[in-house]
């Protein structure tokens, strides 16, 4: 085990599956992007060449961008977005605090409970769900999508956060304690900026399903005035004729801001883990 | 009426007693150290103290006031950690100056203090630093510049040492004891290493499974040893135990003698062979190993050179010979 681990042979082999994983999914993406800038036809009778100048053509993007509403649709996954992930970490960090340190009665029920829904799938409950939302009116809300999001992010985030919140020094709490500072100082004073490499991590774990997510705005949220960027590909989709250009470029366009946010938190994750290493 | 008063103090985690009734008086003044093996207890009882744990029951008074299920910040005392535990994002004066800005005391009066005090513990290079550029000796001297710019009725120690290197441990104890003369105050202290209850302790309380073994000053308790567990935690190296017919002739279940306690002769009132010695320099430990008694530890002064496997006589000096009954007490104090 440790000569395979440390023979440069083993390292190799280690290396070459990593990458030919890292092709595998980036193969895809890189196909709709390389075929966003090309011309209709250059699309079907070569999708695997690069463009070049006969084939170049961005008339996928100005239909898109042609069409004022594509905005509004970035706008929203962005709210939706930003917003789960938001009450994803606060009340994630929250649970996981109470049931990291905490003594009270069915402690190790409640954490099994929310684990629960690490196996659960949310979308089993779909049809509950979208009764619960009419009957509350957040049919066509950007709430509605958040907190089913949100249901959807915090087993996981609960989980992995309290291992984390375990790891950080009671004597530091106590402390805070001692010298008169609250519980809800001592948790985001002291204890949230020690583990924020895990909330980092949490971030990204939790962003990527709810940008690319389909199924919920397309039930709970279909209006015109709520609509996420990857439902609103879809209408480019048609039953008898598909615009290809446009819907590669708007899912080309829609990889961009999910990137920065990704780019925004792992500087994050690595700052927080180099702050710990120095330590 | 003491600086800390503690009334059948018990302490429960389920079904598991940890504390079982502790009666302790300290004065105003006073340096107290709790000291036991690992479990007994003694960190539980400080959090106690601290208002970090909630007694199961029993009374707890602080200066006279009774403390029963006060916050720990409004009991009027200090706490100092065994792992330092300072504020990361905190300067060495944000840590030093957060609880009186938590209490609301005025900002130039809060100076005051902490120049006061980091003049005391020459912190005065440190002060704009934040922890992690400190070593861990210069940690710990922040972690009791922030208990002593409370200026509390109680300053509680919790291993403050442990995590420090021997060389560290042995300044940081001068330090320790240097304070509590220069300011008087009331310190309660945590330890599970003797020498450390020994040095610093004007009081010592020793503990087992939750139980005050025994209460005295350091030389109380190596003179005069309530108890078999006492007598064999208090002294180092530790009290040579023989059960049996050594025993039975001076009418005790057991006897113990300290090992700086007993004559190395010829001959003596125990022979044995020489097992092993260790040489420190200003001392030398001789291990005899006495048939019927077991392996016995001598303490004899300066560069002594016994060849192993000799035979070495051993004497217990008059009066020093302790006798324990056969539930471990001593016999006639």
């Amino acid at each position: 085990m440790d000569r395979s681990r440390s023979s440069p042979l083993g390292r190799g082999l280690v290396h070459v599956a990593l990458l030919a994983y890292t092709a595998l999914c980036l193969a895809p993406v890189l196909l709709v992007v390389v075929n966003s800038f090309k011309s209709r036809r250059a699309i079907f009778a070569a999708p695997l060449t690069w463009p070049d100048a006969s084939s170049f053509d961005l008339v996928g993007y100005r239909t898109v961008l042609g069409q004022g509403v594509f905005l509004n649709y970035f706008i929203n996954s962005m709210i939706v977005t930003v917003g789960s992930i938001a009450a994803v970490l606060l009340f994630g960090a929250m649970a996981a605090f109470a049931l990291s340190e905490y003594r009270f009665r069915l402690n190790t029920a409640l954490g099994l409970f929310l684990a629960l829904g690490i196996m659960v799938p949310i979308r089993l409950g779909t049809v509950s769900i979208l009764q619960m939302m009419v009957a509350a009116r957040l049919v066509d809300t950007h709430l509605g999508l958040i907190l089913i999001y949100t249901a959807q992010g915090l087993p996981v985030a609960v989980f992995i956060l309290s291992e984390f919140m375990q790891g950080v020094s009671k004597d530091l709490k106590d402390a805070g304690r001692i010298d008169g500072l609250g519980e809800y100082t001592i948790f985001f004073r002291l204890v949230l900026p020690l583990v924020r490499p895990a909330l980092a991590t949490v971030a990204v774990f939790t962003m990527v399903p709810i940008w690319n997510d389909l199924w919920f705005p397309l039930i709970v949220a279909p209006g015109e005035a709520t609509r996420t960027v990857t439902l609103g590909a879809q209408s480019f989709i048609g039953q008898f004729v598909t615009n290809w250009n446009a819907v590669l470029a708007a899912l080309t366009l829609a990889i961009l801001p999910v990137l920065a946010l990704y780019l925004a938190f792992s500087r994050q994750l690595i700052r927080g883990i180099t702050a710990g290493a120095v330590k | 009426m003491g600086a800390l008063d503690l009334r059948a103090i018990r302490k429960s985690f389920g079904a598991i007693d940890v504390i079982r009734g502790v009666d302790l008086e300290v004065a105003t003044g006073e340096f107290t150290v709790f000291v036991g093996p690992s479990g007994c207890g003694k960190s539980t009882l400080l959090r106690i103290i601290a208002g970090l744990e909630d007694q199961t029951s029993g009374d707890l008074s602080i200066a006279g006031r009774l403390m029963n299920g006060v916050p720990p910040a409004k009991r009027g005392i200090a706490m100092v950690f065994q792992s330092y535990a300072l504020y990361p994002h905190l300067t060495v004066e944000g840590n030093m100056g957060l609880a009186l800005k938590q209490e609301g005391v005025e900002r130039s009066a809060i100076a005051a203090r902490i120049a006061r005090a980091s003049g005391l513990l020459q912190l005065d290079p440190l002060l704009s630093r934040r922890p992690a550029e400190l070593s861990g000796g210069q940690r710990q001297r922040v972690a009791i510049g922030r208990a002593i710019v409370r200026e509390p009725k109680l300053f509680l120690f919790d291993e403050p040492l442990s995590n420090l290197d021997a060389a560290l441990r042995v300044g940081t104890r001068l330090e320790i004891a240097k304070l509590h003369r220069q300011l008087g105050a009331t310190m309660v202290y945590v330890t599970h290493d003797q020498v450390e209850a020994m040095t610093l302790a004007d009081k010592i309380v020793v503990l087992r499974a939750g139980v005050v073994e025994q209460v005295g000053s350091p030389l109380d308790l190596y003179r005069r040893p309530a108890n078999r567990f006492v007598a064999g935690f208090i002294g180092s190296p530790a009290m040579n135990f023989a059960e049996g017919e050594a025993a039975a002739r001076v009418g005790a279940a057991a006897i113990g003698v300290r090992p700086e306690h007993l004559a190395v002769s010829e001959d003596g009132a125990w022979t044995g062979t020489l097992s092993h010695a260790e040489h420190l320099g200003s001392d030398t430990m001789l291990y005899v190993d006495v048939p019927g008694m077991g392996l016995m530890t001598a303490r004899v002064g300066g560069e002594d050179d016994h060849a192993i496997g000799s035979r070495v006589g051993l004497t217990p000096r008059d009066g020093r010979i302790h006798r324990f009954d056969a539930e471990g007490r001593t016999i006639g104090g």
